[in-house]
């Protein structure tokens, strides 16, 4: 099956490979997959709390080059995003952004997942953050 | 790195030797008759053609000429000679022992004949991929009618020892089939020291054209008599009806009678071939697995699993070198390899796995050239693995709770 340009061009030169700290209280973690399935992805991003806007994202996959080329878009798209207009990025728009086949569908699933993980990853951490506070000043 | 793309997957099929398209060109035009024309020359001509390639063919395993019927490939064969021997027989028994990592034209069929009533043992294998001749002992009843067993495994390298499994089928009165696509001109055969009486082969996987292969089918010690499968003219014995593809038997001729001559310095330089990319590539990148036997395997054959990249997205980073994967990353089937799974590879490093097909027209100059882009490439994608970066850091990935998707 021929890829399209575009997951080529993201498979050879992908964007925003890399990790940032997960122990930072800004940084979402998200790892979905199974190394069973043949495809795992670890998709971060770190939020700006004080305007909730997405300053960066990082991803590492195991995978096919559809599943590595629908990681690397979803890091580009999330930077610049708030942590709400992050959440309405869809698969479909990475399977059409992509060109993506139908057998392939599943990556952008996958990516869809990955970023989801990763925000709720960074909201926990938020909740967590908050309900120390008082006790801090306290 | 040579300019054109390089072909490394010829256990799946071969580049059609020149020698073999030259000699099928003629019986195209000048030389079109019917083989089974008795009333002119044209057809005798034609019949000529086809007796000589039945000679061709049984002289690569000790046959006789008259014991090669002509099929449409393997699948055929393996169909004629297990759906075959089971109508015929089934008087004598319902039962017939196969393996696990056998091609899907044998368990199919078997698949099928379940259906209809017959008992089919499917037998594991170890961890190389072999079956022993003692489980063959064990499994046969006395309802047994066939026993199946390939000769070496397309996805791995196997060899089988199908001397003992054949010796054994002699002792205990049972028909001894063999799925030899992979090893006609690549390994000795005999079909009289190995007690076969049915053995199945290709053209395409021997340097000669898609579409045609054939059956070997015992003549005497015993007899073995089939239920044909397809009915028509009543041609090759009664057993497979149809009018003969005479180029494509003159190609599948003369493409055994090259690998005949040639298989013994031709598997010596594919052995020295494949050991080259086997120990460059894991020489140099830990972390890599051989699948199947470490030297009990076809002479061009290595299948290697890389540890944290997944197959077919090493295939797309080496996109000039044409190999396999036994991924299998599609939303229809996230499976990998059932023949890796036999042998108990996780599917994990199935996932990973790559098959190398080392053949008569590699050259040293792309094996070199295939160890270094798979190196590379291997090491740009354990950089962008989460599987590496964690091992990396020390978690044991079987502790982690992946989400099954
Ligand atoms: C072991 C084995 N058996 C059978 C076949 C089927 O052969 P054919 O393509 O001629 O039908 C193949 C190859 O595809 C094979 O590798």
């Amino acid at each position: 099956m021929p890829y399209s340009d575009k997951v080529l061009e993201h498979y050879n030169n992908p964007r925003n490979v890399g990790s940032l700290d997960v122990k930072d209280a800004a940084v979402g973690t998200g790892l979905v997959g199974a190394p069973e399935c043949g495809d795992v992805m670890k998709l971060q991003i770190k939020v700006n709390p004080a305007t909730g806007v997405i300053e960066d994202a990082r991803f590492k996959t195991f995978g096919c080059g559809s599943a590595i080329a629908s990681s690397s878009l979803a890091t580009e798209w999330l930077k610049g995003k708030t942590v709400d207009e992050a959440l309405d990025i869809k698969n479909t728009q990475i399977v059409e952004e992509l060109a993506l086949p139908p057998v392939k569908v599943h990556c952008s699933v996958l990516a869809e997942d990955a970023i989801k993980a990763a925000i709720k990853n960074y909201q926990e951490k938020q909740e967590v953050v908050e309900a120390r506070e008082p006790a801090a000043v306290g | 790195m040579p300019k054109h793309p390089i072909y490394m997957d010829n256990n799946s099929t071969t580049r059609c030797d020149p020698r073999v398209v030259e000699a099928m060109l003629p019986y195209f035009t000048e030389k079109f008759g019917n083989a089974a024309s008795r009333s002119h020359a044209f057809g005798w001509e034609a019949e000529a053609a086809v007796e000589e390639a039945r000679e061709q063919i049984a002289a690569v395993f000790n046959a006789g000429p008259k014991e090669i019927i002509f099929t449409s490939g393997a699948t055929e064969s393996n169909n004629l000679a297990i759906k075959g021997v089971a109508a015929m027989y089934k008087k004598k028994g319902n039962h017939i022992v196969t393996q696990a990592t056998e091609h899907k034209a044998v368990l199919d069929t078997c698949k099928r004949l379940e259906r209809d009533g017959f008992q089919v043992t499917y037998l594991p294998v170890d961890k190389y991929g072999q079956v022993h001749a003692e489980q063959v002992r064990e499994a046969i009843t006395d309802k047994t009618i066939l026993v199946s067993i390939m000769a070496a495994n397309n996805e791995i390298g196997t060899v089988m020892p199908i001397q003992a499994i054949g010796k054994l089928c002699k002792e205990k009165g049972v028909l001894f089939h063999t799925d030899a696509v992979q090893a006609v001109g690549k390994i000795p055969l005999d079909v009289e020291a190995m007690g076969i009486d049915l053995l199945s082969l290709t053209a395409h996987k021997v340097y000669g054209p898609k579409g045609v292969g054939a059956l070997y089918v015992r003549k005497k010690d015993p007899r073995v008599r089939l239920e044909p499968q397809i009915d028509g003219g009543g041609h090759e014995r009664g057993m497979r009806s149809g009018t003969l593809p005479v180029p494509m038997i003159v190609g599948l001729g003369t493409a055994c009678d090259l690998a005949r001559r040639e298989m013994p310095e031709e598997s010596a330089r594919t052995f020295r071939l494949r050991e080259k990319l086997r120990t460059g590539i894991m020489g140099k990148l830990p972390e890599t697995y051989l699948n199947g036997h470490p030297t009990e395997r076809l002479p061009g054959n290595a299948n290697i699993s890389f540890a944290y990249v997944e197959g077919e997205g090493l295939m797309m980073g080496i996109k000039d070198v044409a190999v396999s994967s036994g991924s299998a990353c599609t939303s229809a089937s996230l499976e990998p390899s059932y023949v890796l799974r036999a042998l108990g590879v996780g599917d994990e490093l199935a996932h990973s796995s790559i098959r190398f097909g080392i053949g008569r027209f590699n050259t040293e100059t792309e094996v070199d050239a295939v160890v270094d882009l798979v190196t590379r490439e291997v090491s740009r994608l354990r950089e962008m693995s989460p599987l590496f970066e964690l091992v990396q850091q020390g978690v044991d990935l079987k502790t982690i709770e992946w989400a099954a998707h």
